[in-house]
């Protein structure tokens, strides 16, 4: 297989994702909405004092944003499994990893890049630091590829089973965690005005282990949920 | 590797007007099972590239599922121009087989020969001869048939055959091009499933109960289809309850016990 025809794949399944993702906007859409109502309804929970909110910014921004992840997770594989497109994808010559990557990346085009987005207007509605807010943004971006490539696995192992959301969290959420460690003390760093060096390299080094161990995992996994 | 076969001499299908059953189960196993047909194909006067003999072979394969034994030993091998029809009553095994034959599970002994080698060592010239149009038939519902044949052919990546809009024409769904598949009928999302048979040069065709849905027309149409593949030199492996109308076809029927 050469290298033209397995990005023939990749950006046939990007393209195809993403319309099919356009034409069912809603489901993609409420995680989002999800992630905007938890945030902007912390407020009235603990009270609007500025500081004590901003102090509890960026975990609860991360938080938000890592529930909103695993809310649309099941998006990735569900709809491909039960139509029989999947088994189209693991028969057809193209490496399954590289599709499985094509597919994550879709999905984090819809489901992780508007929480990097939305990200700093909700920080800013916390009265998080305007000196944060790069690293806010910064960590998201890190971040939450990392909650799809990982999340995709967990997926994979469960897309066969009929009642697979629960087994999907315990799956998946203590995966999730070093993530949200360093992504919520990285905005606190910054926030204190201290040098973020350190954990935002931990989070593009975990990026760096999800992206290329990842796919091959999902890839596995698929074969064993299918077969 | 794999060079397919669409071009070449049609003749020698029809000079194989001949059913060999094929299935060689039990003690039986001492004999090659492909013997008789290796035998006719060689009987052929035309000289035949060696493409030609690409088969697809199974080799003692069993099947269990739920601690039930669904087949045992079974072996059969299916060659160009050839069409190979599973028979056997519900819950006997044949999506299993297909499924097992397209790579996409394991069986429980025996192994799958795609041109001499195990298909788990070739996949990517097996993933690209193949076409597997199984029960849920891989249309997605939010796009159109032409999207979805698109897409079908991108993903395998071989030499195109038909534009989309003339595979859908062949099996009747002219003037749907831009309707989302969500909206057609049963049957069309399954003649739109089965049109991606057509937009890519496929050598093998496994189909799961292709007929299923499809009225007396698309039925008609399949039938022709799968004759002018195996006039071709394609492979068919399909299973089915219908009585197949494929004459001047080398068919082949195995059958599993209940």
């Amino acid at each position: 297989m050469s290298v033209a025809a397995g990005l023939t794949g990749f950006t046939a399944v990007v393209r195809r994702d993403l319309v099919l993702y356009f034409r069912r906007r809603s489901e993609i859409a409420n995680p989002l909405l999800f992630f905007v109502m938890v945030v902007t309804l912390f407020p009235l929970g603990v009270g609007p004092e500025p500081d004590r909110l901003a102090s509890v910014a960026p975990g609860v921004v991360w938080v938000a944003a890592l529930l909103a992840a695993m809310l649309s997770l099941e998006t990735i594989f569900r709809s491909d499994f039960d139509d029989g497109s999947l088994e189209q994808l693991v028969i057809s010559p193209q490496p399954l990893s590289l599709l499985v990557l094509a597919k994550v990346l879709a999905h984090w085009v819809v489901s992780g890049l508007p929480l990097v987005v939305l990200g700093p207007f909700l920080g800013g509605a916390l009265f998080l630091p305007a000196k944060a807010m790069w690293t806010l943004v910064l960590t998201l971006a890190l971040g939450t590829p990392v909650l799809s490539l990982v999340g995709a696995i967990g997926v994979a192992l469960v897309v066969g089973l009929r009642r697979g959301g629960v087994l999907l969290s315990l799956l998946v959420l203590p995966l999730y965690v070093p993530v949200l460690v360093f992504g919520a003390s990285a905005v606190h760093t910054a926030a204190s005005g201290l040098p973020v060096g350190g954990p935002l390299a931990l989070l593009g080094a975990m990026l760096a282990l999800a992206v290329t161990l990842g796919p091959p995992a999902t890839a596995a996994a698929l074969r064993i949920s299918l077969s | 590797m794999l060079i397919h076969p669409f071009e070449e001499n049609p003749v020698h299908c029809r000079l194989m007007l001949l059913s060999i059953p094929l299935l060689n189960r039990g003690a039986g196993g001492s004999r090659p099972p492909s013997t008789a047909l290796n035998m006719s194909l060689e009987n052929t006067a035309a000289p035949q590239p060696p493409t030609d003999f690409v088969r697809l072979e199974a080799r003692g394969l069993s099947c269990v599922r739920n601690e039930r034994t669904l087949f045992g030993d079974l072996s059969f091998s299916v060659g160009s121009g050839q069409v190979l029809q599973v028979e056997g009553p519900n819950g006997s095994g044949k999506t299993s087989l297909l499924r097992i034959l397209c790579g996409l599970s394991l069986p429980e002994s025996g192994v799958v020969h795609w041109d001499g080698a195990p298909i788990q060592d070739v996949r990517s010239e097996y993933g690209q001869a193949l076409a597997y149009v199984g029960h849920r038939h891989g249309v997605k519902g939010e796009l159109t048939a032409i999207e979805n044949l698109a897409f079908g052919y991108a993903l395998t990546g071989g030499q195109p055959a038909l534009r989309p809009s003339e595979a859908m024409a062949r099996l009747g769904l002219e003037g749907l091009e831009d309707v989302p598949c969500r909206s057609l009928s049963e049957g069309q999302r399954r003649r739109a499933g089965l049109a991606r048979l057509l937009v890519g040069q496929y050598h093998l065709w496994i189909l799961d109960e292709p007929f299923t849905a499809l009225d007396r027309a698309g039925i008609a149409a399949m039938e022709t289809l799968v004759r002018e593949h195996t006039a071709r030199g394609g492979m068919v492996v399909l299973t089915t309850h219908q009585n197949l109308h494929l004459e001047g076809c080398a068919l082949t029927r195995i059958g599993l016990p209940r």
